[in-house]
């Protein structure tokens, strides 16, 4: 098991590499960071060239990946291009821990960017997880059981319509219901935008009520997905001879259900979530915005469109590496669930 | 002695997007205590479904059991709630299925699989189920019971894992044990194994079972009395030496012939019954063995034969006296 792991991880570190090649490739073809420098005002050409100097956007792009990998502190450049090199590069490269400096916002790393924006995504991100793998369990469940009822009817058609809404009509109709209309009814009514209330500050109340309307817009549609997943699952393994046994044996429902059925079901539904929690890193771009919340997936659409080569390199990698990891989890938890599984 | 399960005018549908399938119509027979009943017949023939819902196993919907009575030591098990079952179910009558590389959960243990039985039926702390899992795996012929005891269903042979469902039906000293096709899906030797280690066990324990199967061969190895099924209905039922040695029923007598012999000449074709069952959503309105019959005369067509005594304790559905080449 130890070796398989050991494995696994080194296998991943000449993926690592690939991704990170292809996406530095692509963003730095992608468009001109220096474009959006100015502000308002054009910026001289004087001034352009010597900050692509200074940035190394001038080089080749390969070597541009390299200062990106290894830094640039052992290459001379010359700033105001007379023929004589002034000074050393600053940056450490990735491989010593140095994702660079952004761009767009001057005077911060990308990393000190990430770690501002990270913990607010994940304060949204992981209770929403949570309830989404709850209740997607307890409806498919429920509705695999009770198939063709009158309720697995109602949740099947609900199902569908959440599903089919995008997650922006969502947001901004439960807008719409929550804040607008229950605070004209009267009613207690949601905040809207941001993560708190900055008259009130920063408290644990202010934080969980901004909180519901994001999470809420998140977990119906996904619930919506994953809980039709389940209740096919479900639905497959209890027509299987080995439930007809368990029933055979006198056992209950319930325990049929949770000792027999549940671990197979699990298997595939394991696979989904799998591939799916690296990505609560990246926050949520849409609900992000839409709510105001300052996570990691405002913060990656912000900086990809004015074209932040280190910061979004930071955040796809981190996801890069985060989904290699969890697939790595994932097969552990394969081999627990299914012992016809071995790591040999 | 008495009879342990009385099955009275059992009738199954199923239904389907096709039409209503007629799958049981109206099946009687008497389990006695610490005998063995076989049933036979094709597959499709009502044999599994039966006694599934003797089991009260079928899926309700799509199934329904639209009227009889299922006497098990004088209770109606067509009647108890679901709970009362549930303790029957296991404890009293035992089921072993047929294809032991599905009917065995493949991610738990088979201890634990085992063992689940007793400590539910019997309230007993873990340790003791365990003690008597392990005592069940040697019963059974499992060497090394103990080691594998924590083993998976993937880790055994196909014989293993019938032995398995065996010591799992054994688990509660049931006094009923039903079969379904326990030895269809092993190989002949295997097949001769089980069969001898149910004999062994019946004896042993005093309990009845019923062994469903469409091997003739097994039946005479094992059965008291036979019922031969064809679409849902019993067509004979008799003692396990008249079936073989002075069958009524046409069906029953195509059975035997399609019986390969050590004794037949070796280039000898073996007889086949030919055409194929009826669809069980548009029945005939007469006998349903009628168009693969080589007996058949008119009254067939019109009227289907109720089961009805030949002789002493000999009953088959026939219109035609096959023996004497006349109509009854």
């Amino acid at each position: 098991m130890v070796r398989y792991i050991i494995r696994r991880l080194l296998q991943a570190i000449p993926l690592l590499f690939i991704i990170s090649i292809m996406i530095f490739i692509l963003l730095q073809s992608s468009g001109d960071p220096l474009a959006t420098m100015g502000g308002r005002r054009t910026t001289r050409p004087e001034d352009r060239a010597r900050l692509s100097r200074i940035m190394g956007l001038d080089q080749p792009i390969y070597l541009q990946y390299v200062y990106w990998l290894i830094g640039n502190d052992w290459v001379q450049i010359d700033v105001d291009n007379d023929g004589t090199p002034d000074t050393y590069g600053q940056r450490k490269g990735v491989l010593r821990g140095d994702f660079g400096n952004s761009l767009v916002n001057r005077g911060k790393t990308a990393l000190e960017l990430i770690n501002e924006r990270l913990p607010n995504t994940l304060v949204l991100m992981i209770p929403a997880e949570i309830i989404i793998l709850f209740f997607s369990l307890v409806v498919g469940i429920y509705s695999a059981l009770r198939q063709y009822s009158l309720t697995d009817q109602l949740i099947t058609t609900g199902s569908f319509i959440g599903f089919s809404m995008p997650i922006f009509f969502v947001a901004l109709a439960s807008m719409y219901i929550f804040a607008v209309n229950f605070r004209k009814w009267g009613l207690p009514y949601l905040p809207t935008v941001g993560m708190f209330d900055p008259k009130v500050g920063k408290t644990f109340g202010q934080v969980a009520t901004h909180m519901i309307l994001p999470i809420f817009s998140m977990s119906l549609v996904s619930i919506s997905g994953y809980s039709r997943f389940v209740r096919s699952q479900m639905l497959e393994v209890i027509s299987q001879d080995y439930i007809r046994t368990a029933y055979a044996k006198g056992l209950s429902e319930r325990m049929v259900l949770i000792g027999h059925a549940l671990k197979n079901a699990a298997i595939p539904f394991v696979t989904l979530v799998g591939i799916d929690i690296p990505f609560l890193l990246g926050g949520a771009v849409i609900t992000e915005t839409i709510f105001g919340w300052p996570g990691m997936g405002r913060l990656f659409i912000d900086h990809l469109t004015r074209y932040d080569t280190p910061v979004v390199m930071g955040i796809l990698m981190l996801i890069s590496l985060a989904v290699v990891i969890c697939q790595l989890l994932t097969d552990i938890v394969y081999g627990w669930l299914d012992p016809r599984i071995r790591y040999n | 002695m008495g009879a342990l399960l009385e099955v009275k005018n059992l009738k199954v549908q199923f239904n389907t997007l096709e039409g209503v399938v007629q799958a049981v119509n109206g099946v009687s027979f008497i389990v006695e205590k610490g005998k063995t009943l076989g049933i036979v017949g094709e597959s499709g023939c009502g044999k599994s479904v039966t006694v599934l819902s003797v089991m009260r196993l079928i899926a309700e919907p799509p199934g329904k059991i639209s009227s009889g009575e299922v006497l098990f030591e004088g209770k109606d098990l067509l009647k108890i709630d679901k709970i009362h079952m549930q303790n029957i179910r296991g404890q009293e009558i035992a089921m072993v299925f047929q294809d032991p590389m599905t009917s065995l959960n493949p991610v738990l243990t088979i201890g634990k699989q085992i063992s689940e039985a007793i400590i539910v039926h019997q309230h007993v702390s873990n340790e003791e189920a365990f003690k008597q899992t392990v005592n069940l795996l040697e019963l059974v012929g499992i060497p090394q019971a103990e080691a594998r005891y924590n083993d998976f269903p993937h880790q055994f042979s196909g014989g293993m894992r019938q032995r398995v469902m065996i010591a799992m039906g054994l688990s509660c000293n049931p006094s009923l044990l039903i079969a379904d096709e326990p030895t269809t899906s092993l190989d002949v030797t295997i097949q001769a194994q089980i069969v001898e280690l149910t004999k062994s066990l019946q004896s042993k324990f005093g309990m009845s079972v019923i062994w469903i199967t469409h091997d003739l061969g097994v039946i005479a190895e094992i059965a008291d009395r036979v019922i031969v099924m064809y679409a849902g209905y019993i067509v004979e039922e008799a003692d396990v030496f008249s079936i073989f040695e002075n069958p009524v029923h046409p069906y029953t007598l195509s059975l035997l012939k399609s019986l390969p012999r050590v004794d037949s000449r070796r280039y000898e074709r073996l007889a086949i019954i030919p055409g194929s069952p009826p669809d069980c959503i548009h029945m005939p309105a007469g006998c349903p063995f009628m168009v693969r019959c080589g007996f058949a005369i008119e009254r067939c067509g019109v009227e289907n034969p109720l089961l009805e005594i030949v002789e002493d304790d000999h009953k088959a559905a026939c219109w035609v006296d096959v023996k004497n080449g006349r109509a009854e």
